[in-house]
């Protein structure tokens, strides 16, 4: 798609950010998949002035951003806001230090939990570490405050938290283009050690710090983008992000004191603000944050959460129910009780195979996050715990730690190579038993199919070597691992059945790409079909959940779907599934 | 304030409501509006269901439409149309492709998919229109297509021009599949009596 500097296009809030990276001049950009900042990376990539990069993980794609910064380059951290979760350790200590090159955290966050695996107000993270934050509430915010973040971010020599959510990152608006500004790109790093070596000196470096913020506080008392948009009537609101979007649909009439900035807030400028109306409305989604500081300075004539919700994505519709208790308009979904659609594991998808083979093991199953976690719902049921990334082996230990006998882990590899190493070491180290499923679908999938380090090829398309997971795992002190496909339900259970009867670790590892994975969505495939002849309709292919075998009396394959990875077909019982041809 | 048009696409993932709506923005975007949409697209590929808002005209500020507010309303299959159809105005239209995706639910026998959907719906909207986009993709050249068949359809009931729609499908389309999905505009547009 073409960009000419001043066009005004439609564009997706990511696409902006990522178009607002280029235009601020940003050198390197690093993070790690996850909805819904993923596009970030995705689209920043395709500038080939920018390095831009997959890291095994979000704490090593903050290390490597740090290092660019100090380097004095412009530096860019994008993630999802779990994966600030992860970064948190670097991303609490290096604004003691402060930064020489711009340097930008997104945290992209995920009110009312889309594609997530909880819900967290990542705002906090700017009080919790003493930096700037800033949020846009558009796609054209998007990209001019991004580049406002590296103003403030250099200014004050200060790292800056760059915080979207699902809405603004995933709808599309109108963005004018700008150009590309060059900025400084020096190559050397002075010896400071009283300021970069931040352990032995951080008495001094906390001291500096506090006094650094007090200067932010004060610049962003007049911050010129922090507006007040000056209404008729006697109430005044108080907001942010997407929610200031909600705002001016229900509430055109209002002052709207719009916070850009949104730590540190400008505390006389608020103040004189709700002075000015009988109620001020702090429009916020998820926590007080907001709200909490204001009181804290006395202004009593706020409303916040005392109406509006403290979980969820707001919407024009539930503002207006707080505010005004409307009747709401009449929902049909509850009155006739609509199915739910969920989503499920693809036609084809490998995971498939493996639950199958471990539901029939009878192992208590801890898993993680990817798309392997929908083989937790039916008809599989095949995962009974799931948290958070890097987990379920640790997890898996626990359990046996805590006398439970038949444990097995599940994990991906994208996920194994972001957390699930150090769990594994622990196990040969403290002498568990616990079997660990590797399933290597050959991609980070739910978040899209991205490359990772043993997939052979990174972000900007480089073909590199793949890490080999078999032999990573053997070095490891692992002496039982198997490679297993999943495609051959006999020997995967087998597989499963060595690795939980084996003394000692054990690892076995799936061996089929997923169905989008590079190169696998143009080669052909064969489907299954049901030969209704000798179908005695027990429903057996059903069960095993497969999207592409059709519910009903007579079960049939859909073959525009169907993959042939033959599940089904073993699946039956009176050889009725074949393929097609045969 | 000017008027701003709501238009809200549903369906399933994999049924291409998003080609569909690069498709309707670029045509209003030609035609100088300003437009802002919404679209939710996380687990859209493991079959779950995919809405996109679109709204177009000056001076939109959020990027989602509220129930009671879609002009047009266009389903790509039938249980995503009963599931969103609170969202459509009194005197909204609603098309309808017949298709049936079965959710999971279904798929494990712990739900039937509901009978009377269309009946149900012709009762409740003013302007109601179904057909099977899939036979007329189909006929034109491949099933795949059935997405721009419903644009050819809405193309018939909004005040665009139809030469603005073509110039979308030729500036959206590759050239190699241009023909097969001309047809494909020309057979939805000729369901609109």
């Amino acid at each position: 798609m073409t960009q000419e500097v001043g066009q005004r296009m439609l564009m997706a809030g990511n696409n902006a950010i990522a178009r607002g990276a280029y235009e601020a001049g940003v050198y390197f950009a690093s993070g790690y998949p996850g909805t819904p900042s993923t596009e970030i990376l995705e689209v920043l990539s395709q500038h080939r002035e920018i390095k831009a990069q997959w890291s095994a993980n979000e704490k090593v794609a903050f290390d490597e951003a740090m290092g660019v910064a100090m380097s004095g380059k412009r530096a860019l951290c994008s993630m999802k806001y779990v994966g600030l979760n992860v970064a948190a350790d670097s991303f609490m200590v290096f604004p003691f230090a402060g930064t020489i090159g711009g340097f930008v955290v997104i945290s992209a966050d995920d009110p009312g939990m889309y594609s997530s695996q909880n819900e967290q107000d990542n705002r906090y993270f700017a009080r919790l570490a003493e930096i700037p934050m800033i949020e846009p509430s558009d796609p054209q915010e998007a990209k001019d405050y991004l580049k406002l973040a590296y103003e403030i971010s250099e200014k004050f020599s200060t790292p800056v938290l760059f915080r979207t959510s699902m809405r603004v990152s995933h709808s599309k608006g109108m963005v004018t283009l700008g150009e590309r500004v060059k900025v400084g790109d020096s190559t050397s790093f002075v010896k400071d050690v009283p300021n970069w070596v931040v352990p032995i000196f951080a008495k001094s470096l906390k001291a500096k710090l506090d006094a650094k913020f007090a200067a932010i506080t004060d610049y962003v008392e007049t911050y010129e983008y922090n507006r007040i948009e000056k209404g008729t009537g006697k109430i005044g609101v108080i907001t942010s992000g997407a929610s200031y979007t909600y705002t001016k649909e229900i509430l055109p009439e209002a002052s709207v004191l719009k916070l850009a900035i949104t730590y540190p807030l400008p505390k006389q400028m608020i103040i004189d603000f709700c002075a000015q109306y009988d109620k001020v409305y702090i429009i916020e989604e998820l926590d007080s944050f907001i709200e909490d500081q204001i009181r804290v300075w006395g202004v009593t004539n706020l409303s916040g959460k005392d109406i509006f919700p403290r979980t969820g994505e707001f919407s024009p519709d539930i503002l207006a129910k707080c505010l005004f208790n409307e009747q709401p308009m009449q929902d049909f979904s509850n009155e006739f009780n609509i199915i739910s659609r969920p989503p499920q594991l693809c036609p084809g998808c490998p995971h498939r195979g493996a639950y199958l083979a471990l539901k029939k093991s009878g192992a208590l199953v801890t898993g993680d996050i990817g798309c392997y976690t929908l083989g937790s719902l039916p008809p599989l049921g095949a995962m009974h715990t799931s948290f958070a990334m890097g987990t379920s082996i640790g997890n898996a230990f626990g359990f046996e730690l805590g006398g439970i006998s038949k444990v097995a882990a599940v994990i991906g590899d994208a996920t194994f190579i972001h957390g699930g190493i150090p769990s594994l070491i622990d196990i040969v180290y403290n002498g568990g038993n616990t079997t660990v499923v590797i399933l290597d679908n050959s991609t980070t999938g739910m978040t899209g199919h991205q490359e990772h380090p043993a997939t052979g090829q990174t972000l900007q398309g480089k073909e590199v070597p793949k890490l080999d997971l078999v032999n990573l795992v053997k070095a490891l002190g692992v002496k039982h691992v198997q490679v297993a496909d999943p495609f051959d339900q006999k020997a995967m259970y087998q597989a499963i059945k060595d690795a939980l009867e084996h003394e000692g670790p054990s690892v076995v590892i799936t061996n089929r790409p997923c169905i989008f994975a590079r190169g696998e969505k143009q080669r052909p495939k064969t489907p299954y079909v049901i030969d209704i002849d000798k179908c005695t309709q027990c429903g057996a292919c059903q069960r095993i959940g497969c999207p592409g075998v059709l519910p009903g009396e007579q079960a049939a394959i859909d073959d525009v779907s169907c993959t042939g990875c033959s599940l089904c077909a073993q699946a039956c019982k009176f050889d009725a599934i074949n393929l097609k041809g045969e | 304030m000017s008027k701003i048009i709501n238009i809200l696409l549903v369906g399933v993932g994999g049924q291409g409501t998003i080609l569909a709506s690069k498709i309707l923005t670029n045509v209003a975007l030609a035609q100088g509006y300003e437009v802002k949409m919404s679209e939710i697209h996380g687990m859209a590929q493991r079959g779950g269901s995919v809405v996109t808002q679109v709204r177009i005209g000056e001076d939109v500020h959020s990027p989602v439409i509220e129930p009671g507010e879609a002009d047009y309303m266009v389903a790509f299959e039938q249980l995503e149309a009963y599931r969103w159809s609170h969202f459509l105005k009194k005197d909204g239209v609603l098309i309808v492709n017949t298709q049936k995706i079965v959710p999971l639910p279904v798929l494990i026998g712990a739900a039937t998919y509901p009978e009377n959907i269309l009946v149900e719906l012709k009762g409740r909207v003013e302007h109601f229109i179904n057909l099977d986009g899939l036979k007329l993709a189909s006929e034109a050249g491949n099933v795949k297509a059935t997405n721009v068949v419903l644009m050819g359809v809405l193309s018939k009931y909004m005040d665009f021009p139809e030469d603005a729609w073509k110039n979308a499908l030729v500036a959206g389309i590759p050239a190699k599949l241009l023909d097969l999905n001309m047809k494909a505009f020309a057979s939805g547009v000729a369901e609109v009596k």
